[in-house]
């Protein structure tokens, strides 16, 4: 084929060039990936080796790590709790039943959502939100306490995991909206029609048709959500004040931390090893949060598969 | 049925070889079938618009029971169009609206107080794209339209029913080892006959269809064509198409729609028995179109 080099038709060209800033881009994701993970890794280091004495606290680095990983992906759990059945409704509301004038409406003020700074986020969680909802504290503490998530004290600011969690909820619930309704609007309009003409209302197409053709796209849009409350800094640091402990109780005053949030509230007064050990706990967050996509790519790929 | 089965292999043994052999085929349909008196529609004065465009005008006719109807003429004159207002499909098309009456069983299915997707479960549709659901095996496929109407359908009597449907599409044989692989793994012509055997499931009195075998090679054609010679037993069919072998060949009573001129509304022609249709028609017009000499 070398002969033909020479001749090469200028469509062959733009392709070629495409290609290969294709290429190149997705190279430069690549490295610096790998220049995070390197970075992470060699300023982790001292407080992986450093003997527990050396460590805040005189923790071992598992010690210190532990809650607030817990912390991390407790609060991030709950938020995807949350917000995917949310987002899920919101976007086949807004698809499929809103009127018209107000579907566009609607659609432009959950985008704008996205829009809010975190700290704003964190303002609204301590002022507002917190407070409004500590009935639903003492409602969850009183009755439903023998669920181990709902028991013990309720805090009296709301300034609580289960807050964090509907805080964080709000704040994913843009984009895991905006990609369900971009997919749900895609369709194919020969599927829509086969439901309707077997006698299917409006929910039983959206259930037969919709949701099982947006449900990969779902799955990525959950995922990315996902990722953005695990890495979430501010909303988490403002709520809650942390306690360095492990718990799953949802309504009392005493609550793990995550990771992102203790990073910035503790970086700016550390030196020494304690800076290689906020470093460390960054790493954990790093490893988290690529196992998480994975997981994803994974899950979505074998739905594909299933569809298929 | 064990008596059914054996039938088919009395048949098969003397059966004559056409290319058809390859496909399930009933050798002796009026043997096998009963008839099942089906639903006559009665058509007074439809009109049907898109926005402001009047894109049917004034149709009236009516659709014989236990027939194959088939609604003949060139492009754009509305044949779909008319076709989706008998089952109120023309509904989700937002702009669409359809004035006049269509009487199915003494009930006028425009009437207020009609629920469509009532009206959608006894007229069923096949469209001209097979469409089955791709993320549903073959036999949910087949099931989808049952569990949307009787949600409290036993297993057992289910698998009978999709059982009878497949055997009924002249699917069964092909896929009666592959009930749980995706409907998608399918070929053109039996994803169609999938679809079809998904709309007679629910046991519907009417099912329409928009040129059902135009995507499909000519084997998968004709083997559709004997499918509706075979269903119009049990039910009343209406059939869009182009091919004018296939509506001589499949069809009771054709109507044959034209338009004057674009941006004029379509209006049906005439109807009669398909033989008076292909070889006296009443109006010139039609001699035109079925003699190829139309534009
Ligand atoms: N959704 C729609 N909105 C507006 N106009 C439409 C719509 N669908 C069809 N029409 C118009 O209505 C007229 C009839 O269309 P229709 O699809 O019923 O024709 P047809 O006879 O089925 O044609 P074909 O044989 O090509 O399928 C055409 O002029 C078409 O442009
Ligand atoms: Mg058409």
């Amino acid at each position: 084929m070398s002969s033909t080099e020479a001749s090469t038709p200028p469509s062959q060209r733009g392709d070629r060039v495409f290609g290969a800033l294709a290429k190149g881009a997705g190279i430069t994701i690549l490295v610096v990936l790998a220049g995070v993970a390197l970075f992470l890794l060699v300023e982790a280091f001292p407080a992986l080796t450093a003997p527990a004495s050396e460590l805040p606290d005189g923790k071992s680095l598992i010690a210190y790590v532990a809650p607030l990983a817990f912390g991390t992906l407790l609060s991030a759990t709950l938020a995807i709790l949350i917000a995917v059945p949310l987002a899920l409704a919101v976007a086949i509301f807004i698809s499929f039943y809103a009127p018209k004038r107000i579907a566009g409406t609607l659609g432009s003020i959950v985008d704008l959502l996205a829009a809010i700074p975190s700290v704003v986020y964190g303002l609204w969680g301590i002022v507002v939100l917190g407070p409004a909802i500590v009935p639903l504290h003492e409602w969850l503490a009183d009755h439903l306490s023998f669920i181990p998530f709902f028991a013990g004290q309720a805090s009296a600011t709301g300034r609580t995991m289960l807050t964090v969690g509907l805080v964080l909820a709000v704040m994913i619930l843009p984009i895991i909206t905006a990609i369900s309704r971009e997919v749900f609007l895609q369709t194919p309009r020969k599927l829509t029609e086969a439901a309707y003409g077997l006698g299917a209302t409006k929910w039983e197409m959206i259930r037969m048709t919709v949701i099982p053709f947006g449900r990969p796209a779902l799955i990525s849009a959950s995922m990315l959500g996902l990722g953005r409350a695990l890495g979430e800094t501010m909303a988490v640091t403002m709520i809650l004040s942390a306690a360095g402990v492990v718990s799953f109780k949802l309504l009392t005053a005493t609550n793990p931390s995550s990771i992102a949030a203790n990073i910035a509230l503790q970086f700016p007064e550390s030196s020494g090893i304690d800076v290689n050990v906020l470093i460390a706990s960054g790493l954990v967050l790093f490893a988290i949060t690529l196992v998480v996509n994975m997981t994803a790519r994974w899950v979505i790929a074998r739905s594909n598969l299933v569809n298929a | 049925m064990p008596s059914e089965t054996e039938f088919e292999k009395v048949v098969d043994g003397v059966g004559e070889h056409s290319p058809l052999d390859l496909i399930e085929r009933p050798t002796k349909p009026a043997e096998r079938q009963v008839t099942e008196v089906a639903s006559t529609i009665e058509v007074t004065n439809l009109d049907i618009y898109y926005g402001a465009f009047h894109a049917v005008a004034d149709v009236n006719m009516t659709i014989p029971p236990n027939a194959a109807t088939a609604l003949i003429g060139s492009s754009g004159c509305g044949k779909s169009t008319f076709l989706r207002a008998i089952n109120r499909m023309h509904e989700l098309t937002a702009t669409a609206r359809a004035e006049g009456s269509i009487v199915m069983d003494g009930q006028d299915i425009y009437a207020p107080g009609v629920d469509p997707v009532e009206v959608r479960s006894k007229i069923g549709m096949v469209f001209q794209q097979p469409n089955p659901f791709p993320t549903m095996s073959v036999y949910d496929n087949v099931a989808a339209g049952l569990k949307l109407n009787n949600r409290k359908i036993k297993k057992a009597e289910l698998d009978e029913i999709v059982e009878k449907s497949l055997r009924g599409a002249h699917l069964w044989n092909e896929v009666k080892d592959r009930l749980n692989r995706s409907g998608m793994d399918l070929s053109g012509g039996q994803q169609q006959r999938l679809c079809i055997a998904r709309a007679i499931a629910v046991e519907p009195a009417v099912l329409l269809m928009d040129e059902p075998a135009s995507a499909l090679d000519p084997i998968s054609t004709l083997a559709i064509e004997e499918l509706i010679s075979e269903l119009k037993h049990r039910f009343t069919i209406v059939i869009v198409t182009h091919n004018m072998q296939q509506a001589t060949r499949a069809s009771d009573y054709t109507a044959f729609f034209n338009i004057e001129q674009s941006g004029q509304p379509g209006r049906m022609v005439e109807m009669d028995r398909t033989e008076k249709i292909f070889s006296n028609p009443t109006h010139q017009a039609t001699e035109d179109y079925v003699s190829g000499r139309f534009g």
